[in-house]
C-alpha cells in the first residue's frame, strides 16, 4: 500500500501530472453537467457528431500549423453545433443523417488534411493521439490549462446561472415556449455548451472517446435517482470521482489514459445498472 | 379590446388545411369551450394561440396587458418521456419561470405560490415523487398546478378530463370553474359537451371551418349545436 502512495506522490511532484489531474477533473466535471441535458433531450447522438467534426478541425489547424489549435477547433465545432441544432428542428428524420453525414466528412477530411501536411513525422501517432487522446493529456502547457480551466468554469457558470431555464426545456419544450421562453436561444446556449466541452474533451479522451464521458455519469445515476437536481450534483460527483480515479489509474499502471477513464465509467455504470435493480426490488 | 383575437385563422401541415376561417374574441374573464370531431383541428388551434405553431394565413392578437408570459398551458399529452427523472417540487415550480423576468432563481414568493398551487390541486403530499412515476390523474393535476403558476390571466387548457375517472373529472371541472369565477379566462379543448354548456359562457365548434362561434347559449338553440348534442347524447 505504502507502495502506491509512494509511487503516486512521486508522479505528483510533476507539474503536468498535476495539470492532467486538474484538466480531467474540470472537463468530467463539464461533461456529466451537460450530459444529464443531452440524454434527456435525446441529443446524445449529437455530442458524438461534434466530437468528430471537432476531429476535422484539428486537422485543418494541424494543416494551417496552428500553434494554438483550440482558436480555430472551437469556433468551427461552435458553428457545426448551431447547424446541427438548426437542421435537428425543422426537420426531424433528416436530422440523424445530417450529423452522420457531418461526422464522416469531417473525419475523412481531417485526416487527409493531417496526411497532406508534412507538419509531423509521425502521421499515425498523431491521429491515434487525436481519436484516443493518449497522450495529449499529459503534454499540457500551462496556456493549454488555463484555457482549459477558463472554459470550464464558464461552462459550470452558465450552467448553473440558467439551471431553471435549462430544466424547462429539457423536460417540457412545448410548455416552455408557449409560457413565453425563448428556447430557441437556450437550445443555441445549450449547442454552445455542449461544443465548447467536447473541444475540451478531446485532449482527455480524444474524440472517439468524448461521447463517454458526457453520457456515462448521467445514464449510471439515473438508474438510482429520480429527481432532475439529485441527478445532475450526483452525476457530477460521480464524474469527478471516476476521471480522478481514471487518471490515476493509468498512471500507475501505464495504460492511455481516455481508454482507462472511459473503463472506470463503464464499470460504474455496470454497479449503477446491479444498484437500481435492487433498489427497483426492493421498491416493488 | 379584448384580450385575445383570432383573425380568420387557416390552420395545417406542410400545406395540407385543417381548418379555414378561424375568427373569433376573448374577454378577460370569458370560458371558451372548443368542440369538435377528433381531427378537426381543436389541438393545432390551441398551438396556433400559444405561437407553437404558425397560421398558414390570419392572425394571432394579444392584447389588454396579455403577454406570452400571461397565458398558462395544459398540454393533451404529456412530452415528458417514461423516465424523466423530475419530481413533482421541480416541475410545478418550473411553471412559474415565465415570471422571474431576468433572475436567475425563483423567489421566496413564487415557491410559496407554488407550494399554493400544489394544495389547490391536492399534490403537495407527492412534492418529492417522482413525476414518472405517478398515475395518469397524478401527472395531470401536477400539470395544471404548473399551469396556474405560469399565469394570472389566461388558462389554456388542451382536453384537461382526458383519462380521469369520473369523480376526478368532476373535481377537475369544478376547479377550472372555480379558477374561472376568481377571473381567469379559460380557452379549454373537451369532448364533454355537457360540462361545456353547463361551465363555458362562449362555445367554439370546429368542423373544416368554424362551424359555430358564440353564447353557449345560442349554441343549445342552433341548428349544428342540437345536432352534434343529440349525436353525442346518442353515444353516451
Ligand atoms: N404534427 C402534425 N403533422 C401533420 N399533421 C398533423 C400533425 N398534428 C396533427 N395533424 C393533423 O391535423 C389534423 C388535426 O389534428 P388535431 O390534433 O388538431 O385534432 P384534434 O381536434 O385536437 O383531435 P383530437 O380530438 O383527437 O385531439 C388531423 O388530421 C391530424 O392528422
Ligand atoms: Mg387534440
Amino acid at each position: 500500500m505504502n507502495g502506491i502512495f509512494g509511487t503516486l506522490s512521486h508522479y505528483f511532484t510533476f507539474p503536468f501530472v498535476r495539470y492532467a489531474l486538474i484538466v480531467g477533473v474540470l472537463v468530467a466535471l463539464c461533461a456529466s453537467l451537460l450530459g444529464v441535458v443531452l440524454v434527456l433531450k435525446r441529443y446524445s447522438h449529437i455530442g458524438d457528431g461534434l466530437a468528430h467534426v471537432a476531429f476535422g478541425a484539428m486537422g485543418v489547424a494541424t494543416a494551417l500549423r496552428l500553434t494554438n489549435q483550440t482558436v480555430l477547433v472551437l469556433p468551427l465545432t461552435m458553428a457545426s453545433a448551431v447547424v446541427l441544432l438548426w437542421n435537428g428542428q425543422h426537420t426531424k428524420i433528416k436530422g440523424d443523417a445530417a450529423i452522420a453525414m457531418m461526422s464522416v466528412s469531417a473525419m475523412a477530411i481531417g485526416y487527409l488534411l493531417i496526411n497532406l501536411s508534412p507538419a509531423s513525422s509521425n502521421i499515425s501517432g498523431d491521429v491515434c493521439t487525436t481519436l484516443f487522446g493518449s497522450t495529449s493529456i499529459l503534454t499540457l502547457t500551462p496556456t493549454k490549462v488555463w484555457l482549459s480551466v477558463g472554459l470550464s468554469l464558464l461552462v459550470v457558470a452558465v450552467f448553473v446561472l440558467f439551471y431553471n431555464r435549462i430544466f424547462a426545456i429539457t423536460f417540457d419544450e412545448s410548455f416552455a415556449a408557449a409560457t413565453g421562453l425563448n428556447t430557441r436561444f437556450y437550445n443555441m446556449l445549450v449547442a454552445m455548451i455542449v461544443a465548447t466541452v467536447v473541444v475540451l474533451a478531446m485532449d482527455l479522451v480524444g474524440s472517439l472517446l468524448t461521447s463517454a464521458l458526457i453520457i456515462f455519469p448521467a445514464l449510471s445515476i439515473m438508474r438510482v435517482l429520480r429527481s432532475f437536481k439529485a441527478v445532475v450534483v450526483a452525476s457530477v460527483v460521480l464524474s469527478v470521482f471516476c476521471a480522478a480515479l481514471g487518471i490515476t489509474l493509468s498512471i500507475l499502471l501505464g495504460t492511455p489514459v481516455g481508454a482507462t477513464i472511459v473503463v472506470v465509467y463503464i464499470a460504474s455504470f455496470i454497479l449503477f445498472s446491479l444498484g437500481g435493480l435492487a433498489l427497483g426490488r426492493r421498491r416493488a | 379590446m379584448p384580450q385575445l383575437i383570432c383573425d380568420r385563422l387557416t390552420l395545417g401541415y406542410e400545406g395540407r388545411i385543417v381548418s379555414t376561417g378561424v375568427s373569433f374574441e376573448v374577454d378577460a374573464g370569458d370560458y371558451v369551450c372548443i368542440l369538435g370531431e377528433n381531427g378537426s383541428g381543436k389541438s393545432t388551434l390551441i398551438k396556433a394561440i400559444l405561437n407553437l405553431k404558425v397560421p398558414m394565413a390570419g392572425k394571432v392578437i394579444l392584447g389588454e396587458g396579455l403577454s406570452r408570459a400571461g397565458i398558462g398551458y395544459l398540454p393533451q399529452q404529456t412530452a415528458a418521456q417514461r423516465d424523466f427523472p423530475a419530481s413533482v417540487w421541480e416541475i410545478v415550480i418550473s411553471g412559474s419561470l415565465n415570471r422571474i423576468g431576468r433572475r436567475p432563481f425563483f423567489s421566496h414568493a413564487q415557491r410559496k405560490q407554488a407550494q399554493e398551487n400544489m394544495r389547490r390541486l391536492q399534490v403537495d403530499s407527492l412534492a418529492r415523487r417522482c413525476f414518472a412515476e405517478l398515475s395518469g390523474g397524478q401527472q395531470h393535476r401536477v400539470l395544471l398546478a404548473r399551469a396556474l403558476g405560469a399565469t394570472d390571466r389566461m388558462l389554456v387548457l388542451d382536453e384537461p378530463a382526458s383519462g380521469l375517472d369520473p369523480q376526478i373529472t368532476d373535481e377537475m371541472y369544478s376547479l377550472i370553474k372555480d379558477l374561472n369565477r376568481s377571473g381567469l379566462s379559460i380557452i379549454m379543448v373537451s369532448h364533454d359537451t355537457q360540462a361545456a354548456l353547463r361551465d363555458a359562457s362562449h362555445i367554439l365548434h370546429l368542423g373544416n371551418t368554424s362551424l359555430f362561434w358564440g353564447t353557449a347559449r345560442d349554441y343549445e338553440r342552433s341548428d349544428i349545436g342540437r345536432a352534434y348534442l343529440s349525436r353525442k347524447g346518442m353515444e353516451a
